[in-house]
């Protein structure tokens, strides 16, 4: 059984195995500690010269990294919570991501900021949040966020190796112990993989990674999308089952592993059936990647699309508390009542 | 050791770009704001003149007389300022924002530092006995990421020169009301040495320049030069809170050029600058001429 984490930790090792221009930097990273969350574990006592552990100093440990970026190297850095993201904003909106632009393309910037988001762990307010949504707006950077779904190490070794542009890596924490998902998937869904690195994808330029398109095997036609990533891309699934299942409503489920940018087509594809759509974030509400999403397919669809909804984290700090927490962050009943709301059930 | 005519020629070079800046920006040819470095064109020349060819420069908002110091094309700069296809970046980055060889500037105090010490680092992995410089004034030091930045300077020995230009205000702020302690303290608190000058002359800064120059390149080793000097223009343009009394009292006293000058005879002097005028006034009308860029429809998504 591989789990998410295995393998991210493995696509580590064989990007430093394969590349000897990849570094890493990060707090506590060097085994036996291995990070916070083990994802770098092992690393630093197979390539010792090429793992830094860094004072606690997120801004200043993101611009080293910058500066290495420019002078030849593909340096990994790993934020230990999400949370602390905002210490490097500067380092990431105003230097990093606007390096190879403002430069008039003449520097290439090959960086990767892993780092983990999420709640449900009882962290509290300032180790739980999901704030990739105040990157999602910064042009210059991608914004990647893997899934049990397909191969999450893959595509970290490709943002590594492959892309010659900044990265943001967004790791949810709950999906670290999840198993990748197999045969327990295709038994009930038939998930449309659009190619493992589909370059060019909709004509928007720099597509690292894919996006999932599942559906109901043997079902009658699905009357809903659903989109999600992360983490609630699996309590979105979980509630695809329920919802047919339990309640007769058939669902497609789009699940992007790019936020930005982000590739329209497959969530257009299943809307031109469904004419419905139910954006699922565990952000919070207010000006999130679900109202973009929406914005986006509007966009093209007009009229045709004929009634939305969005669920996301409530406009509140993540409380501390197990039950207050579970209020403030959607879950699988949520997105259950919600499907069936839109759809008139 | 640079010649001193070759020494007042970028001097006076960097002193009549900035003045031409000042002069024309009235005239509405040039795009957005400015920093002109007047009074300051000794740490410039003094500390770009020893550096080799693979070393590596990152400067601030304040970074003509580095660019020019560095080898910089006037007629480039001129053109970035104006927005021209043909600037420094083709217009996209302006005066604050530039890019050629390794000569790298941006425009946010600060988040420069710890991006010239992993360039650093960078460049000490490759083993090729490379210097990097990072440009820094009074006003960076209340930026708490440079402090993030010697930290890891001191501790992964990187092969940096950290030149620190104390022009005594940072926009209208007087150093005094900025900057609480000693200077110097703030970089050896690190393990850092820094050396200090107070002078406006360049045949005082090359060689302690050149110097720590060469030993970051043969200890790789991570040091700091102070450099207190003096601003003549305004932060900007026409934002100078200072009487221009005060100002006429540093220019007599503190003139980098002037102070130079009386080491050339009166017609090698005069050479020299009708030499410069001439590229000067040539770059600027050329930059004139030049076309504006064009926004490629496939440079977004959208």
């Amino acid at each position: 059984m591989t789990t998410v984490l295995d393998s991210l930790n493995t696509a580590l090792h064989r990007a430093f195995a394969d590349d000897p221009s990849v570094l890493l930097l990060g707090e506590d990273v060097l085994d036996p500690y291995g990070g916070a969350f083990k994802v770098t574990r092992g690393l630093s006592t197979a390539f010792p010269e090429r793992v830094f552990t860094t004072p606690v100093s997120e801004a200043g440990i993101v611009g080293v990294a910058t500066g290495m970026a420019l002078r030849g190297f593909r340096p990994v850095v790993e934020i230990m919570f999400g949370d602390f993201l905002t210490l490097a904003a500067d380092q990431v909106v105003n230097h990093l991501a606007k390096f190879r632009w403002m430069y008039n393309d003449q520097v290439r910037l090959p960086l990767v900021i892993r780092t983990p988001m999420g709640g449900r762990r009882g962290y509290g307010p300032t180790h739980s949040q999901t704030i990739e949504k105040h990157f999602l707006g910064v042009p210059g950077i991608r914004v990647l966020a893997p899934t049990a779904l397909g191969d999450p190490g893959e595509i970290l070794y490709q943002a590594i190796l492959n892309s010659e542009d900044p990265v943001l890596f967004i790791e949810n924490k709950l999906l670290y112990t999840m198993p990748l998902h197999g045969e327990d998937l295709e038994e009930d869904f038939i998930p449309y993989p659009l190619s493992a690195l589909p370059s060019g994808e909709n004509g928007v330029r720099g597509i690292l990674s894919p996006t999932f398109s599942l559906s109901l095997r043997s079902a009658p036609p699905s009357v809903l999308t659903m989109i999600a990533y992360g983490y609630m891309a699996e309590l979105a699934l979980q509630a695809a089952r329920r919802l047919a299942y339990e309640n007769e409503i058939f669902v497609d489920l789009i699940v992007p592993t790019q936020l930005t940018a982000f590739a329209l087509r497959p969530l257009l594809s299943s809307l031109d059936q469904t004419h419905h759509l139910l954006t699922i974030e565990e952000g919070s509400y207010t000006l999130g990647w679900g109202a973009e999403i929406v914005a986006q397919a509007s966009e093209v669809m007009g009229g045709r699309l004929q009634a939305i909804r969005r669920l996301a984290g409530r406009d509140l700090p993540i409380p501390a508390s197990g039950p207050l927490e579970a209020a403030v962050l959607p879950g699988v009943e949520e997105i259950i009542k919600a499907a069936m709301t839109l759809t008139g059930r | 050791m640079a010649d001193n005519q070759t020494l007042y020629r970028t001097l006076y070079l960097i002193r009549r770009f900035e003045e031409t800046v000042l002069e024309t920006f009235p005239r509405g040819v040039f795009y957005g704001t400015t920093h002109t470095y007047l009074g300051q064109e000794a740490d410039a020349v003094g500390v770009l003149t020893p550096l080799q060819s693979d070393d590596v420069v990152f400067s601030n908002h304040r970074c003509h007389g580095h660019f020019l110091a560095y080898g910089g094309d006037p007629r480039l700069l001129f053109a970035e300022l104006m927005g021209k296809a043909t600037g420094v970046c083709a217009g996209r980055g302006g005066s604050q924002h530039l890019h050629w060889r390794n000569f790298y500037s941006n425009g946010v105090q600060g988040g420069i530092v710890p991006i010239a010490t992993g360039m650093a680092l960078a460049e000490k992995r490759k083993g090729n006995g490379t210097v990097t410089i990072a440009f820094l004034g009074d006003g960076t030091l209340g930026e708490g990421v440079m402090y993030e930045a010697l930290n890891m300077a001191s501790l992964w020995a990187a092969p940096i020169l950290f030149v620190l230009e104390n022009n005594h205000i940072a926009q209208t702020t007087p150093v005094e009301q900025g900057v609480a302690g000693d200077i110097a303290a703030r970089f050896t608190a690190f393990g850092i040495p820094a050396k200090q000058l107070d002078t406006s002359d360049v045949c005082e800064i090359l060689p302690v320049a050149s110097e720590l120059i060469e030993e970051v390149r043969t200890k790789s080793l991570p040091h700091a030069l102070i450099l207190h000097t003096c601003r003549f223009g305004p932060h900007s343009k026409g934002d100078d809170t200072r009487s221009p009394q005060q100002i006429d009292l540093l220019r007599q006293r503190r003139d980098p050029l002037s102070i130079h000058a009386s080491r050339l005879n009166p017609d090698e002097r005069l050479a020299v600058e009708i030499e410069v005028q001439n590229i000067v006034d040539q770059a600027f009308e050329q930059a004139l001429r030049d076309p504006y860029p064009i926004l490629q429809s496939s440079a977004s998504n959208h």
